[in-house]
C-alpha cells in the first residue's frame, strides 16, 4: 500500500533555491500539507469528541463543549463508565455479541470455503450460472427475506425465546445465509488464482480431494481467509438490523448494538452515559481494526473488484 | 451481569459452540468424502461437487432466494394471507407526495444521490491528496477508522455532534458551536428540523463510509503507471489537468464499481436513521419503514410491498453488476 508514495511529484526537486518556481513549489507543498492534515483532523473530531466526553463529569458535559476539557484545569472521571456498566446490561450484551459473532463468522466461512473450492476447481452442471446467481444475490436487500424466514422460524419454534439451550441459533443461521454470497465470491476469486500445477502434482502423488483442500488450498489462502474472518466478524458485531429481527431486545440475548440503540431511546437526559456506552461498544472493533487493518483493507479490495 | 450463571451455563455454551460447530462442519465434509469414495469411479465426479456446494446452496436458497419469492407473493396478500392484488402497493404508493411510502422514497432518493456523490468526491479527493504525502498510511488509517465502528455508535456520535441548545445558551454540540461561535449564525435543530435533518443524517453516514471509498480508489490510483503521469507533467500539464485528463479517466472503472456498491448501501440505509431519528421528523427511509410496518403495525403485506419497492430499485444495479461481472470473466 505504501510502495509508490516516495517520489511521485518529482519535478519539484529540480528548481533552484529561492527562484519563483522554487517558492511556488514550496507554497503548494505547504497548501498540500495543510489540506491533508486539516481534512484528517476534521475527520477525527467526531470520534475524539465522544471519547473526551465519555470521560467528563456530567456537570461539565451539560454546561460546556467537550473541547473546553482539552485546556487546563483538567477534570476527567470514569464515572460515566462505571455508572452505565452498573445500571444497564452492557456487560451481558458484550458477551452476547461474542456469542453471536463467533459462530456467525465460523459457520458461513467454513461452508463458503467448501463451495468456493468446488466453484473454482471442480466441473459440474450449471457451475458458471449458479456462480453468477450468487453474484446477483449479493445485491438483494436482506429486508426482502425477513418476513418469510421469521414466520418460518416462529411457526417451527426456532426463536430465541423458545430455544433456551441455544438462544442464538436463529441469528447464527440467518448470518450464515446472509454472509455466504460475499464469502463464496471472495474465496472463489482467491482459490481460482492459485496455480493449477499445485493441484496436478498433488493428484499425481495420489492425494485425495480432502488432502488437497486441507493441506494445500486452505494454508495457501490464509490471507484471504483472514480478511474474510475480520470482515464478517466486524459486520456481525456491528449489525443492528439482523439482530433486531432475529434476536430482539430482551436483555438476556440482546447484543451490544441493540442495547446501545435501546439506550439512545431510554437515556434521553442521561446523554453523558450514552457516550460511555457508545465508546464501550467500539472497543472490540477498534482493537480488531487497529491490529488487523492490513487484512481488513485487503478484504475490501478483493471484494470490491467485483462488477 | 450474573457471574454465577455466566460461568455455569453461558461459558460452556460458548466453548461447545467454538469447538463443536467447526467439528460438525469438518465432520460433514470428511464423512461425505468417505461416502463418495465408496461410489463407482464414474459416478464420483458428478456427485462430489454437489457435496461441496450443497450446504452453501441450501443456505442461500433458504435465506435469500426462496424468501425473496415468498415476499413477492406476500406483497399481494393481506396480513392474513388472502389475495388482494395490488392493494398493498396502492396503499404504499398512494397519496403522492406525502402519503404512503413517498416520504421514505423521497429520502432514499436523497440518500442515493447525495450519499453516493459525496462519498465518491471525498474518497477521490482524499485518495489523491494522501498519495502525495509521506505519512499517507497514518492519515488513511484515521479516515478509515469509522468503518470499524457500528452504525449505532456512529448515530450516537453524530447525535452528539448535532446537539442543540436554544440560541443564546452555550452550544455543547460541535456543529452548532461552530455555527454560533465562528460563523455567527443561529444554531439549528439538526435532527428535528425537516429542512436539514435528512442532510445531517446523510452527512453522518458519509463520514462513516468515506474511508471505504478512499481505500479502494487509492489502490486504483497506485495502479496508474507513474511514467504516464510523468509524461503528462513533462508535456507541461498542470496538476489539475493531469487529474482531469489522465488520473480521472483511468480511475473511472473503479469509480463505477465503488459507486454501484454505494448505491446499494444507500438503498438499504437503515441503522443510522433508526438510531438518530427512528424515521421520525420526515427522515424515514424504505428499510426503516418496512421494519416499522412489520413490527409495530403487524402489516406483513405492506412490509413485503415496501421490500419489493426496494428490490425494484436495486434491480437495475443488479443487472449492471452482472454485466460487469460477465465482462470481467470474459477477459479472464
Amino acid at each position: 500500500m505504501s510502495i509508490a508514495v516516495a517520489d511521485r511529484p518529482g519535478t519539484a526537486a529540480t528548481a533552484a533555491r529561492f527562484s519563483p518556481r522554487w517558492i511556488s513549489d514550496r507554497l503548494s507543498k505547504v497548501v498540500l500539507h495543510v489540506a491533508v492534515i486539516g481534512l484528517t483532523a476534521a475527520w477525527i473530531v467526531p470520534t475524539a469528541g465522544i471519547l473526551v466526553t465519555s470521560f467528563r463529569p456530567f456537570s461539565k458535559i451539560s454546561t460546556s463543549g467537550w473541547w473546553t476539557a482539552l485546556a487546563p484545569s483538567f477534570s476527567f472521571t470514569v464515572d460515566n463508565y462505571s455508572k452505565v456498566l452498573g445500571s444497564s446490561n452492557l456487560g451481558q450484551s458484550f458477551f452476547n455479541s461474542f456469542m453471536i459473532s463467533i459462530p456467525g463468522t465460523i459457520i458461513p466461512i467454513a461452508i463458503a470455503a467448501f463451495a468456493a473450492y468446488a466453484f473454482s476447481w471442480m466441473k459440474f452442471w450449471g457451475r458458471d450460472w449458479i456462480f453468477l446467481g450468487i453474484v446477483g444475490v449479493l445485491a438483494i436487500p436482506l429486508q426482502l427475506s425477513f418476513v418469510p424466514v421469521l414466520s418460518f422460524f416462529v411457526a417451527h419454534g426456532i426463536t430465541s425465546a423458545n430455544l433456551s439451550w441455544a438462544p442464538f441459533l436463529p441469528v447464527w443461521l440467518a448470518h450464515t445465509g446472509y454472509g455466504l454470497p460475499f464469502s463464496i465470491y471472495l474465496l472463489a476469486n482467491f482459490f481460482r488464482a492459485l496455480p493449477s500445477d499445485l493441484f496436478e502434482s498433488a493428484e499425481i502423488d495420489g492425494a485425495g480431494t480432502l488432502t488437497v483442500f486441507f493441506r494445500i488450498v486452505l494454508p495457501l489462502s490464509v490471507p484471504a481467509l483472514a480478511s474474510l474472518v475480520i470482515f464478517q466478524f466486524l459486520w456481525i458485531w456491528n449489525d443492528l438490523l439482523v439482530a433486531l429481527i432475529y434476536v430482539g431486545g430482551a436483555p438476556e440475548v440482546a447484543p451490544l448494538t441493540v442495547t446501545l440503540a435501546n439506550l439512545t431511546n431510554s437515556l434521553g437526559q442521561g446523554y453523558h452515559l450514552l457516550t460511555a456506552a457508545a465508546f464501550f461498544s467500539m472497543i472490540i472493533p477498534l482493537i480488531v481494526f487497529l491490529s488487523l487493518q492490513r487484512y481488513f483493507v485487503r478484504g475490501i479490495l478483493a471484494g470490491s473488484v467485483k462488477g | 451481569m450474573n457471574w454465577g450463571s455466566f460461568l455455569t451455563t453461558q461459558l460452556p455454551t460458548l466453548v461447545v459452540v467454538i469447538v463443536g460447530v467447526p467439528a460438525v462442519i469438518v465432520g460433514y465434509i470428511v464423512a461425505g468424502e468417505f461416502l463418495v469414495r465408496r461410489l463407482p469411479d464414474a459416478a464420483r465426479p458428478s456427485v462430489r461437487p454437489w457435496l461441496w456446494v450443497g450446504p452453501a446452496l441450501f443456505f442461500v436458497a433458504a435465506f435469500l432466494v426462496v424468501p425473496a419469492i415468498l415476499t413477492a407473493k406476500a406483497s399481494l396478500e393481506t396480513s392474513k394471507g388472502d389475495f388482494t392484488g395490488l392493494t398493498n402497493y396502492a396503499r404504499q404508493l398512494g397519496d403522492f407526495p406525502s402519503g404512503g411510502a413517498w416520504i421514505a422514497i423521497r429520502n432514499n432518493v436523497y440518500w442515493l444521490v447525495l450519499y453516493t456523490l459525496f462519498v465518491l468526491a471525498f474518497g477521490l479527493i482524499l485518495a489523491v491528496l494522501f498519495d502525495r504525502v509521506r505519512y499517507e498510511s497514518l492519515v488513511k488509517s484515521l479516515i478509515f477508522m469509522p468503518m470499524a465502528i457500528s452504525s449505532v455508535a456512529l448515530g450516537v456520535i453524530w447525535k452528539f455532534m448535532y446537539w442543540y441548545q436554544p440560541p443564546g445558551q452555550i452550544q455543547t454540540g460541535t456543529v452548532n458551536a461552530i455555527l454560533t461561535g465562528l460563523l455567527r449564525t443561529d444554531p439549528r435543530i439538526w435532527i428535528q428540523d425537516p429542512k436539514v435533518n435528512n442532510f445531517a443524517i446523510i452527512g453522518a453516514a458519509v463520514w462513516g463510509i468515506t474511508g471505504f471509498a478512499m481505500v479502494i480508489l487509492s489502490a486504483a490510483l497506485k495502479g496508474i503507471p507513474a511514467d504516464l503521469l510523468e509524461a503528462a507533467r513533462v508535456d507541461g500539464a498542470g496538476e489539475l489537468t493531469v487529474f482531469r485528463r489522465v488520473i480521472f479517466p483511468l480511475m473511472m472503472p473503479t469509480v463505477v464499481v465503488v459507486g454501484t456498491t454505494l448505491v446499494i448501501f444507500a438503498l438499504k440505509a437503515f441503522d443510522v436513521v433508526y438510531v438518530m431519528t427512528g424515521g421520525n421528523y420526515d427522515t424515514d427511509v424504505l428499510a426503516n419503514r418496512m421494519y416499522k410496518l412489520l413490527y409495530f403495525s403487524g402489516n406483513t403485506g405492506g412490509a413485503a410491498a415496501v421490500a419489493m419497492i426496494l428490490l425494484a430499485a436495486v434491480i437495475p444495479v443488479l443487472i449492471f453488476n452482472l454485466r460487469q461481472f460477465r465482462a470481467v470473466e470474459a477477459r479472464r
